[in-house]
C-alpha cells in the first residue's frame, strides 16, 4: 500500500558507535555504520530484504530491478536499473552514476577518487574487474573470473550524487555536510560525535518503504553504563547493545527488548599449522562437545542462541550436518582418549582473546567459562590476552606470525551475512594470511572445490544447495570451535513501534512511528 | 617583573619542543595498527599498505615526524584517520567544551575547597578538623566516575531531574547560558569538582593553620586587630601557594577528565582523547596530547606569572 512519508513522531537512537559514521555514501564504522547512515541515506543497486523477522533476510531489487549474466561469459553481469529514481539533490540516478561511484572507490586517478570511501568499499567487491555503461539505464559489470556471489558483494555498495558532489565544489569535506542519496531518508544536519539527524524522503521511490518518523536522530553513546542511563532518564528512545546486566531493570520498568537471530556468530578460529592439537578432528569434536552452552546462555542472561554449527540454526543455508555440536562431556573424554590423551598427557593450547571488541560479545567472562569446560574434559588453555585492535592485526597476520605467540586459536566473532564474508574468506586456501583472513592455514582441495561451486552457481537455489553442503562439512569436520550466536538486542521505550527486527546486520527504519505517551 | 616574564616565555619555547617530541613518539609506542580501525577485516594487504602510504605512515618516523612538525608551525595539526576532519578543529572544538566544564567545575570547587580549608585550618585538632579532612580525604578517594554513575542513577535515572548525558538539548554547537542548557553541566561538574575540593581544602587547612600559628599573627592579635580582619592577612599570605594549586587544578580538570566526560557523553577533550585512544586516531591522539600539554604549559606560566604579582619574593628568586 502507498505511503506518504512523515508525521510518525521523531525517534532519537542512541548508537554504539563513537562518531556519526561517514556521511558521504560508503559508510564507515562497521555494520552499524551502514545500518544507521548507509541504508537509511543511501540504496544500493541489490538491497536487502528487511521486511520479515521470521526468515533470514534475502537479497532484493534495489537501485537495479534485474541482473543478469552472460550464458557465454559468466563474468560478465548486465544490471538494468530503475526509471524515475532521484537523489536527494534532484539529480537523476542513472548508468552514468553508477560508474561514477564504482571509479569513486576503485579509480584512484579519477576526480571523484575518495580515499576514505575507498578504504570501506574496495575490499567489499573484490570481484569487480571493469564496469561501463551500456546505456543510460544499463549497467555492465565484469568480474575478475565467474563469481555468483557478486550480488552479495554489490549488496554493500550504496550510491552517492555525482551531481552534488560538483555542487560542493568537488570537496568530499563539504559533501559530508550536505549528503545526497536516493535512499528514504535525507541527512537534515550533523554534529560530528554529537548528533545526526535525518528527516523523510518524501519523492522515495519506493512507497511501501517510505520512512514514517518526521525525524530519526542519531547519538553515539560508545559507553555502554551512559546508553542505559541516556534511554532510562528519557533523553533517547533507543539504544543499541544494552549490557545483558542491564536488561532486567530495563524490562522492569516496561521497556521493550527486542532481539533476534542474526548471521553473527562467537567462535574459535582454529589453527591448523603443523604440531597445532586441532589437526587431529577427534580433538575438534571433542572440544565442541565440551562446552555447556545452556550454562554460557544463563551466563549471559539469556542473550545468546547455543550454537548447533557455524551459522545459526536458522540459517538458509544451514542444511543437515551429522556431527551433532552439544555439551556432552563423556564422548568429548571418549574421543580425547581415543586420540591418544587423558589424565597424564592432557591437551594443551593457547589461545588469543580480546577483553572487549565489536561483536566480541563478553569476551573475558565467556572465555574463562570455556576454559573450565575444556578443562573439564582434559584440554587445558591458557590465554594470550591482547588489546582489540591488536587481535585484528594477529587475525589478519594469521597463526603463522610471532605476533601471535604460537596461540593454536583465536576469539573472534564473524558476519555470516553473506557466502564471501560468512565462509569462503575464513577457509579458502588462496586467501591463507597474511594474502586473506584465513587465520587458521587451512586447506583442503575439497573445501576449495566447494567454493569454487559457490562462485560459479549462479541459480541462487542451486547456489543455496551449495552453501548448505559446505556448511555442513564446517559443522561435520567441526572446522571451528563454535559456540554462540548473538541476538542483537536493543531496548526501546515501549511507545516505539511498528518496528520489525530482522534477522539481519541491517534494519528497515521506515515503518517505525512512536506513539503518544 | 617584564623580564621575569619574558624568561618565562623563552622557556615555553624550548619545553613546548619537548613536549611535541614526546607527544609523537608517545602514541607510537602503542600497540596495533591506526588504520585497523578504518579499514573493514576484508581489506587485503596491498589496501591496508595503499592506505598506510596515503596517510604517510609508511616513512621513517623522523621523517613523519618532521613533516607533523612542518605542518603543525603553520597551524596545521593534519586530520583525523578516522573522522578525515581537520585536528585542530576537532581539538579545539572539544577543548572549548572541557573548558566550559571544568570552569564550571572551578565555580564549585575553589569557594567550597577554600572555605574548607579554613574551616578545618581555623578549627585545627578539633572535630570541626577532623570532620573536614574526612570529607576531603573521600572527595581525593572516591573514584570519580564511579561517583558520577550514582549520581545519575540517583538524579536522572530515578529523580529524572538533570539529563545524563549530552552537551545541551542540541548538542554543544548549540550552547547557550540559560538554564535549559546549564542542566546539563550541573551532574559532570559537580562530579569533576570533588576531586580538587578535596586538594584545595587539605591545602588551605594546611596553610591556614601554619600561617594562624605564625608569630606575626600573634602579634596581629596583640595589636587588638579583630578577627576579621587577622584572617584577610592569613587569606593573603596563603593566597600564592593557594593560587599555585588551583591553576594546576584547572589544568588537571581540563585534562584529567576522561571518565567523567565518557560517564556523561560530554564532547570534551577526555573524551576525544578516549575515542582517539580506541581508534588508533594518531593525528588525533598527537593533536589532542599536544594542546592538552601545552595547556599544562600555559597554565603554569600564568600561574608563575600571578604568584609573582602577589608575592614579590618569588620574583627576586
Amino acid at each position: 500500500m502507498a505511503q506518504t512519508a512523515g508525521g510518525g513522531g521523531t525517534l532519537r537512537i542512541g548508537m554504539t558507535a563513537a562518531d556519526i559514521p561517514l556521511t558521504t555514501g560508503q559508510t564507515d564504522q562497521g555494520g552499524e555504520g551502514m545500518r544507521f547512515m548507509g541504508y537509511t541515506v543511501y540504496d544500493a543497486l541489490i538491497n536487502w530484504d528487511l521486511t520479515s523477522a521470521d526468515k533470514p533476510s534475502g537479497l532484493i531489487p534495489g537501485l537495479a530491478t534485474e541482473w543478469t549474466t552472460d550464458d557465454t561469459d559468466k563474468t560478465k553481469w548486465t544490471f538494468k536499473l530503475r526509471e524515475g529514481v532521484k537523489f536527494h539533490d534532484g539529480s537523476e540516478f542513472n548508468a552514468d552514476a553508477v560508474v561514477w561511484n564504482l571509479d569513486k572507490l576503485l579509480d584512484s586517478e579519477c576526480a571523484q577518487y575518495d580515499p576514505r570511501q575507498s578504504a570501506q568499499g574496495k575490499s567489499r567487491i573484490p570481484a569487480v574487474a571493469s564496469y561501463k555503461v551500456i546505456d543510460p539505464m544499463t549497467v555492465e559489470i565484469t568480474t575478475k573470473e565467474p563469481d555468483a556471489t557478486l550480488p552479495y558483494q554489490l549488496a554493500w555498495i550504496v550510491y552517492s550524487s555525482p551531481a552534488n558532489w560538483e555542487a560542493q565544489g568537488k570537496d568530499w569535506e563539504k559533501v559530508a555536510y550536505q549528503p545526497s542519496g536516493t535512499g528514504p531518508w535525507k541527512l537534515a544536519s550533523f554534529a560530528p560525535r554529537e548528533r545526526a539527524e535525518l528527516v523523510p524522503n518524501p519523492d522515495y521511490w519506493d512507497n511501501t518503504r517510505m520512512a514514517q518518523l518526521d525525524k530519526l536522530i542519531l547519538i553515539p553513546l560508545p559507553e555502554p553504563n551512559a546508553r542505559s542511563a541516556a534511554l532510562m532518564s528519557g533523553q533517547v528512545d533507543w539504544i543499541e547493545a544494552p549490557s545483558p546486566d542491564t536488561i532486567p531493570a530495563m524490562q522492569a520498568n516496561g521497556f521493550t527488548v527486542s532481539s533476534n537471530a542474526y548471521p553473527h556468530n562467537w567462535t574459535w578460529h582454529l589453527s591448523r599449522l603443523e604440531n597445532s592439537p586441532w589437526n587431529d578432528i577427534r580433538v575438534r569434536k571433542a572440544a565442541n562437545l565440551a562446552i555447556d552452552r545452556a550454562g554460557l546462555k544463563q551466563l549471559l542472561g539469556g542473550l545468546m542462541i547455543e550454537a548447533k554449527g557455524f551459522l545459526p540454526p536458522s540459517s538458509q543455508w544451514f542444511g543437515n550436518p551429522t556431527f551433532e555440536v552439544k555439551y556432552d562431556p563423556e564422548a568429548a573424554k571418549a574421543l580425547l582418549k581415543e586420540a591418544g590423551f587423558d589424565d597424564t598427557n592432557r591437551v594443551k593450547l593457547k589461545a588469543l582473546i580480546s577483553p572487549s571488541g565489536s561483536g566480541q560479545m563478553l569476551p573475558l567472562p565467556m572465555n574463562e567459562y570455556m576454559q573450565q569446560n575444556l578443562a573439564d574434559v582434559g584440554i587445558d588453555v591458557e590465554f594470550v590476552v591482547v588489546e582489540w585492535n591488536q587481535m585484528i592485526n594477529l587475525w589478519r597476520a594469521g597463526a603463522a606470525d610471532p605476533g601471535c605467540q604460537g596461540a593454536q586459536s583465536i576469539n573472534f566473532s564473524y558476519f555470516t551475512q553473506d557466502p564471501f564474508t560468512g565462509l569462503i574468506r575464513h577457509l579458502s586456501s588462496a586467501l591463507i594470511a597474511p594474502n586473506g583472513t584465513n587465520w587458521g592455514h587451512y586447506s583442503d582441495p575439497e573445501m576449495d572445490a566447494l567454493f569454487s561451486e559457490i562462485r560459479t552457481t549462479f541459480d541462487s537455489a542451486a547456489q543455496d544447495d551449495v552453501l548448505r553442503k559446505t556448511h555442513e562439512k564446517f559443522v561435520n569436520e567441526a572446522l571451528f570451535l563454535m559456540v554462540a550466536h548473538d541476538v542483537a538486542p536493543r531496548a526501546m521505550k515501549p511507545t516505539v513501534t511498528g518496528f520489525v527486527q530482522a534477522q539481519n546486520w541491517f534494519q528497515n527504519f521506515s515503518s517505525i512511528t512512536m506513539k503518544s505517551a | 617583573m617584564f623580564s621575569y616574564i619574558l624568561r618565562r616565555l623563552l622557556l615555553v619555547i624550548p619545553v613546548a619542543f619537548g613536549v611535541s617530541v614526546i607527544c609523537f613518539l608517545l602514541v607510537q609506542i602503542a600497540p596495533g595498527d591506526p588504520l585497523t580501525s578504518i579499514m573493514p577485516a576484508e581489506a587485503t594487504a596491498e589496501e591496508q599498505a595503499a592506505m598506510r602510504a596515503a596517510y604517510g605512515l609508511d616513512k621513517p618516523l623522523p621523517v613523519q615526524y618532521a613533516i607533523w612538525a612542518a605542518k603543525l608551525v603553520h597551524g596545521d595539526m593534519g586530520n583525523s584517520i578516522a573522522s578525515g576532519r581537520p585536528v585542530a578543529s576537532e581539538v579545539f572544538g572539544a577543548v572549548k567544551n572541557s573548558l566550559l566544564l571544568a570552569v564550571a567545575a572551578a565555580i564549585i570547587a575553589f569557594p567550597i575547597g577554600t572555605i574548607l580549608g579554613f574551616t578545618a585550618g581555623y578549627f585545627r585538632d578539633t572535630w570541626v578538623d577532623r570532620l573536614v579532612t574526612g570529607v576531603a580525604i573521600a572527595g581525593v578517594s572516591v573514584p570519580n566516575y564511579w561517583l558520577g554513575i550514582v549520581l545519575v542513577i540517583i538524579f536522572s535515572v530515578t529523580l529524572g531531574w538533570l539529563p545524563a548525558i549530552g552537551a545541551g538539548p542540541g548538542g554543544s554547537q548549540h550552547w547557550a547560558w540559560d538554564f535549559e542548557h546549564i542542566r546539563y553541566l550541573i551532574l559532570p561538574a559537580i562530579t569533576l569538582s570533588v576531586v580538587p575540593i578535596g586538594i584545595i581544602a587539605r591545602t588551605i587547612r594546611a596553610l591556614a593553620g601554619d600561617i594562624l600559628s605564625m608569630e606575626f599573627v600573634q602579634a596581629l592579635y596583640a595589636k587588638g586587630m579583630s578577627r576579621g580582619d587577622v584572617l584577610c592577612h592569613v587569606a593573603r599570605n596563603a593566597a600564592a601557594t593557594a593560587l599555585s594549586v588551583m591553576g594546576l587544578q584547572i589544568a588537571q580538570l581540563l585534562g584529567g577528565s576522561i571518565l567523567i566526560e565518557t560517564v556523561f557523553n560530554w564532547p570534551g577533550s577526555g573524551f576525544l582523547l578516549s575515542n582517539a585512544i580506541f581508534q588508533q586516531d594518531l593525528p588525533l591522539l598527537q593533536g589532542t596530547i599536544l594542546v592538552l600539554a601545552m595547556f599544562f604549559v600555559i597554565s603554569n606560566l600564568v600561574v608563575d606569572v600571578a604568584q609573582a604579582a602577589i608575592d614579590p619574593r618569588i620574583k627576586r628568586g
